[in-house]
């Protein structure tokens, strides 16, 4: 498989006047192309963080700090502001979580698709309104003539995310970041733009990095999961053998969290305690104040191994006890 | 938008029957009216009768009734130290105000701006420091200081620029006296407009700033960074389009009472407007040309604000679109 994305040892910092917080911590990962990755973890755990740094498009104080993101084979973490402006929404694309906030409400829904096209190349008003028509019809919204000059409050959440999402469709990007698309939305609306948005990486072969709570989502768009921690990756691997065997006690927690397989155990298995703010997170394991499992060995930080299941997770205690605890 | 003008002019001329209800009252009850048409030398018999043949025995709503009528004509009465009808004296008059207010608003509106921007995108550069501090002292400056300051360096000390009056004006369709057409009228106005607006630009700057740092830290502006667009096109296009709908409310209204503040700058550069005329009318208990000065104000107020607001129906389509409907 041809390599899309390379994310290594990338960390990103947040300067704060007393102290630096680190709020993604040496996180490597990769994407294939036209592959689809889940990124799930509590929030505040860092998966927005880094999904911004991929772009480096990080709120203010924060900076990435280490690492390097090697996207289509380019350094893009060294680009200068101008190349970096230039890959944004043109070939790496992102969805934002909120649709009533994305989009501007001073704007026609016309400007704001032409302006994403004229940002990276040229063309005519006349050639950019024919993609954004075809755009729109891809994300099956009704009568798109008419809708190049509505303003966005004359839209439902649901077609807001449409129109976000032909949005990130116009430069026919090679990857998505998707952060919480569906969080934002009813129930109902929720399954329909996952549904899209699956079926639109499939057709133009995205790569898709989703960003996400929600596992059972997770579970039904992507081949692969990472599953994110204060900052860390602590378990990463095939979507069927995290979701069926999770090896690492946080993922196993975080699945046992779930509602739906509450039955099998007869009850709901929360992970007891919250996970620290960054200024407290535990040296060695960030996870072992509330891990049951948790020995002496934990003071030292575990690296991510191959398991037995085929995941890689961040355990000292994986393959040892767990095999039976599991 | 036809309804919601319809809406926005009812409503101002329900504030303008408010007002000249208020300025009826203060004439009703200060105003000597026998006294502006024949003076203080009449028996109290001839007093009575003059009063009852004026109706100013009638009960109060009628009077007013009666007020309103004329001054919807144009009628305001006559002021007692001019004997003219105080219309003629206050259009004498509101030209050099207007023009005074006029090039104040286009210095706040031409520097704060620009400023206001550049201090919202930059927050810690030196130059925002030094704006946002400048405008501190701008702020807590009293007018007639900052006019004063301006007369000392620059017409005593430097004598670049005239210290009082309107210098040479031209008069335009029979009836402006225009100051704006002339070098010398020109000169003559720069400095009170400068200490007219030095209370509105620090306002101003710090408004558009502070709104402005608001808007950059919104969902949408930064999905418009994610969409790879140029800096100046989110600068000033997505997040400068939705500052401006906050600072057009609030601004309108300060650009408004900046009519009111030219009392302090007419009176410090004698310049020969509407503000120091209220300050003579008061000293000589001119009552009519004092109401029909606060009506007058009051006026341009309120017109002020509604085109304010229909410039915000403009700006913002969701006034647009429920008006449309
Ligand atoms: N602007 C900022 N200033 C300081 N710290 C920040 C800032 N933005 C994020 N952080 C820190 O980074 C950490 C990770 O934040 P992030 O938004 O990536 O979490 P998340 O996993 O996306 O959570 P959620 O599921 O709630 O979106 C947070 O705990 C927060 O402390
Ligand atoms: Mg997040």
């Amino acid at each position: 498989m041809e390599k899309l994305l390379a994310i290594n040892k990338l960390s990103v910092d947040f300067t704060l006047r007393e102290s630096t917080l680190r709020a993604v911590n040496k996180v490597s990962l990769s994407l294939d192309r036209g592959e689809r990755l889940g990124i799930v973890g509590e929030s505040g755990a860092g998966k927005s963080v880094l999904g911004f740094s991929i772009i480096n498009l990080i709120s203010k104080p924060g900076r990435i700090a280490e690492g390097s993101v090697i996207f289509q084979g380019e350094e893009i973490s060294a680009y200068s502001y101008e190349q970096m402006r230039r890959v944004r929404g043109d070939r790496i694309s992102m969805i934002f979580q909120d649709p009533m906030m994305t989009l501007n409400p001073v704007l026609t829904i016309g400007e704001q698709m032409r302006e994403s096209l004229k940002a990276h190349m040229e063309v005519s008003t006349a050639q950019a309104n024919e993609i954004c028509l075809e755009k729109l019809r891809k994300v099956y919204i009704p009568s798109p003539e008419k809708r190049l000059e509505q303003y966005p409050h004359e839209f439902s959440g649901g077609m807001r995310q449409r129109i976000i999402i032909a949005i990130s469709l116009l430069t026919n990007p090679a990857m998505i970041i998707a952060d919480e698309p569906t969080t934002a939305l009813d129930v109902t609306i929720q399954a329909e733009i996952m549904e899209l948005l699956l079926e639109l990486c499939e057709t133009e072969q995205m790569g898709l990095i989703l960003i996400t709570h929600d596992l059972a989502v997770v579970s039904q768009v992507t081949q692969r999961i990472a599953v994110m921690y204060a900052g860390t990756i602590v378990e990463l691997g095939r979507t069927e053998d995290i979701i069926t065997h999770p090896q690492h006690p946080y993922t196993i927690g975080l699945l046992g969290a779930l509602p739906q397989r509450a039955g099998s155990s007869g009850r709901l298995n929360q992970i007891p305690g919250v996970m620290p703010g960054l200024a407290r997170i535990p040296r060695g394991c960030p996870f072992k104040n509330r891990c049951s499992l948790a020995a002496e060995i934990c003071a030292t930080k575990p690296h991510l191994r191959k398991s037995s299941s085929g995941s890689e997770a961040a355990c000292h205690m994986v393959g040892t006890e767990q095999s039976t605890a599991a | 938008m036809f309804a919601f003008t319809v809406r926005r002019v009812a409503q101002a001329v329900l504030v303008m029957l408010i007002i000249s209800l208020i300025g009826f009252s203060i004439k009703h009850n200060f105003g000597d009216p026998v006294r502006e048409l024949v003076g203080e030398r009449v028996t109290p018999q001839e007093r009575q009768q003059i009063r009852d043949q004026l109706g100013l025995n009638d009960p109060f709503m009628v009077q007013y009734g009666r007020f309103l009528k004329s001054a919807v004509h144009g009628d305001l009465g006559r002021s007692f130290f001019f004997k003219k009808p105080v219309t003629e004296v206050i259009l004498a008059k509101a030209p050099a105000t207007l023009e005074l207010v006029f090039c104040a608003s286009l210095i706040v509106i031409l520097l704060s701006v620009p400023l206001g921007i550049y201090s919202a995108i930059h927050p810690r550069r030196l130059l925002s420091r030094l704006i946002m501090g400048v405008s501190i002292v701008g702020v807590s400056m009293p007018v007639f200081l900052t006019a004063i300051l301006l007369i000392y360096i620059f017409s005593v000390e430097l004598g670049w620029l005239p210290s009082f009056g309107r210098g040479e004006t031209v008069q335009l369709f029979g009836f402006w006296d225009s100051g704006l057409l002339t070098r010398d009228g020109l000169r003559h106005l720069l400095m009170p407009s400068v200490a007219l607006s030095s209370i509105m630009l620090p306002l101003f700057i710090r408004l558009i700033r502070s709104e402005m740092m608001e808007v950059l830290e919104t969902e949408y502006v930064k999905f418009a960074w994610a969409k790879g667009l140029r800096p100046r096109r989110v600068w000033y296009v997505h997040a400068f389009k939705n500052t401006l709908l906050p600072v057009i409310t609030v601004g309108g209204v300060q650009l408004g009472i900046m009519v009111a503040f030219t009392i302090l700058t007419e009176t410090v550069f004698q310049w020969q407007g509407m503000g120091s005329m209220f300050i003579e009318s008061v000293e000589r208990a001119d009552t009519a040309l004092m109401v029909s000065y606060i009506v007058v104000v009051g006026f341009i107020f309120v017109v002020v604000n509604t085109l304010v607001d229909l410039i915000y129906g403009l700006v913002n389509p969701t006034v647009r679109i429920a008006g449309r409907k």
